[in-house]
């Protein structure tokens, strides 16, 4: 027999499915419920039964829930080695290349995109990139658009930089204003922000590399298979696919058709 | 462990073990996994605080010592019987229903990431009664809740003995919001990690 709160979370995804067409249904399952008891909270609600009334009947509620299950939280240049590598190892080949198309998959409220655009520009390779920039939350796909954080992490973001290999002052890619920074908007200048679902959506593009990082780990393992199908559709021969620091392709369907050139830091290459 | 001990425990065969532990814990876990021979069938899943975010040493360091196969916890890993599981630093750990391991950058529980809270729950959700949780000594409140969830699904809950414990806050924590099945020393709870394999047999 299943508990009240299973079904209970089972038809509240069902509904926002149905209702909204996001399809959380092949998330991590242990994920998903924490989200779902953490938003109980904030929206004062006793049961999920209670959740599933408000955001069917109210949109601008559901897109406070969406808030919760998507876990917009990113950082510049994160996990520092990663960029390091794309750096040592990834650039002097996309340096062969004559033109580049750049997939960022999940790339919630621009950080890594940022980040991305940096190391380009400092490679020479900016002018010649055009990066595509998806994520399923409309709110943090416009603060990416912005590129407008907060200076309390620009330190952290520094720090960072000066580690994944930063050739400048990390200051010259913002201006500070208040308790913000406003990043360069010529970092952005071939960078086109777009609302694409790795669940539901198809390949729109032919792409020489992707980058789809902390995002796979709150999928199931049907629906990361999903997602590889369409990074391996998208990618062009030999192209680049980075995942976050604890993703793999190991245990997917699609182990086979990657070849990894930096296992440590997630970086692969079709084959 | 005597017969009349394990009356006492409420020994039920169980599926998988899960482990807690924070300050103190790398000593404790060495001291009940010391029993622990070659071919010991069930998982291990284990959640140990440690300060630093970064990259780790446990698995290397405990593969040195103890007579099972260890990892560090990777995303969708299948759950293999007789491997001793670490969380990786940053990552909260969960056990999902296909029986595989998926990790999470969530917020932090108590100020944990790794969180015992999470590996617990998720742990009592799939496993239920077949689950045998363990927590150990901290400096902290996680794993009470946790904990408390694994007894209401019907798992099977230990305490390390707070009298016993480096840190005695993580286990007294949890005996304020309700009653294990046992509270035990270390040396206790490594006999009855073999006890459990024992029943899982038959
Ligand atoms: C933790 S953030 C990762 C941000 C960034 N890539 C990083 O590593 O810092 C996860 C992002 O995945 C997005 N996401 C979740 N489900 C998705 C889906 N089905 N398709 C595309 N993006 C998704 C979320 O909206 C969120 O912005």
């Amino acid at each position: 027999m299943q508990r009240n709160t299973d079904i209970e979370l089972r038809l509240l995804i069902e509904a926002i499915y149905l209702k909204y067409s996001y399809d959380f249904r092949d998330y991590s399952g242990a994920s998903i419920k924490r989200r779902v008891n953490h938003a109980l909270r904030q929206f004062d609600c006793n049961t999920i039964s209670a959740l599933q009334e408000r955001i069917l009947h109210d949109p601008s509620a559901f897109m406070q829930l969406l808030q919760f299950l998507t876990i917009p939280v990113s950082e510049m240049f994160r996990d520092p080695e990663h960029f390091l590598a794309i750096r040592q190892e990834v650039v002097p080949i996309l340096k062969t290349y004559p033109s580049l198309k750049i997939w960022i998959a999940g790339c919630s409220t621009g950080e890594e995109v940022y980040s991305m655009a940096i190391l380009l520009r400092e490679e020479g390779l900016l002018d010649r990139t055009i990066i595509y920039a998806t994520d399923i939350n409309p709110r943090s796909l416009e603060k990416a658009k912005q590129g407008i954080f907060s200076l309390e992490n620009i330190r952290a973001y520094t720090h960072n930089y000066q580690k994944a290999g930063g050739q400048r002052s990390f200051a010259d890619y913002y201006t500070a204003a208040y308790d913000y920074a406003i990043f360069d908007k010529s970092l952005r200048e071939n960078v086109t922000f777009a609302d694409h679902s790795l669940a539901t959506d198809s390949v729109f593009s032919e792409t020489n590399l992707i980058s789809c990082r902390n995002v796979l780990i709150y999928f199931n393992k049907d629906l990361q298979n999903r997602a590889f199908g369409l990074f391996h559709e998208s990618l062009c021969h030999r192209g680049f696919l980075m995942l976050g620091s604890k993703e793999t392709l190991d245990f997917s369907d699609y182990s086979k058709q990657f070849t990894p050139v930096l296992k440590q830091e997630r970086i692969y290459r079709k084959l | 462990m005597t017969d009349r001990d394990s009356q006492m425990a409420g020994l039920r065969p169980v599926k998988a073990v899960v482990i807690g532990a924070s300050a103190g814990g790398v000593e404790a876990l060495l001291t009940i996994f010391a029993g622990l021979k070659p071919g010991y069938r069930l998982p291990i899943i284990v959640v140990l605080h440690l300060p630093d975010e970064r990259r780790s040493q446990l698995a290397e360091v405990f593969a040195r010592r103890v007579a099972l196969p260890v990892r560090e916890a990777q995303d969708k890993q299948p759950i293999v019987p007789g491997t001793l599981y670490f969380a990786a630093p940053g990552y909260h750990v969960s056990v999902e229903h296909d029986l595989s391991l998926s990790l999470s950058q969530e917020e932090p529980v108590h100020y944990s990431r790794p969180a015992i809270d999470y590996l617990f729950e998720s742990a009592a959700d799939v496993y239920q009664q077949r689950l045998a949780a363990i927590l150990l000594t901290g400096a902290n409140q996680d794993g009470a809740r946790g904990l408390s969830q694994v007894k209401q699904s019907g798992g099977l809950t230990i305490i390390q003995d707070p009298d016993e414990a480096q840190v005695a806050t993580m286990p007294r924590a949890a005996l304020e919001l309700f009653q294990p099945d046992c509270i035990l020393p270390l040396s206790g709870i490594g006999r009855l990690l073999v006890e459990l394999e024992h029943i899982e047999c038959y």
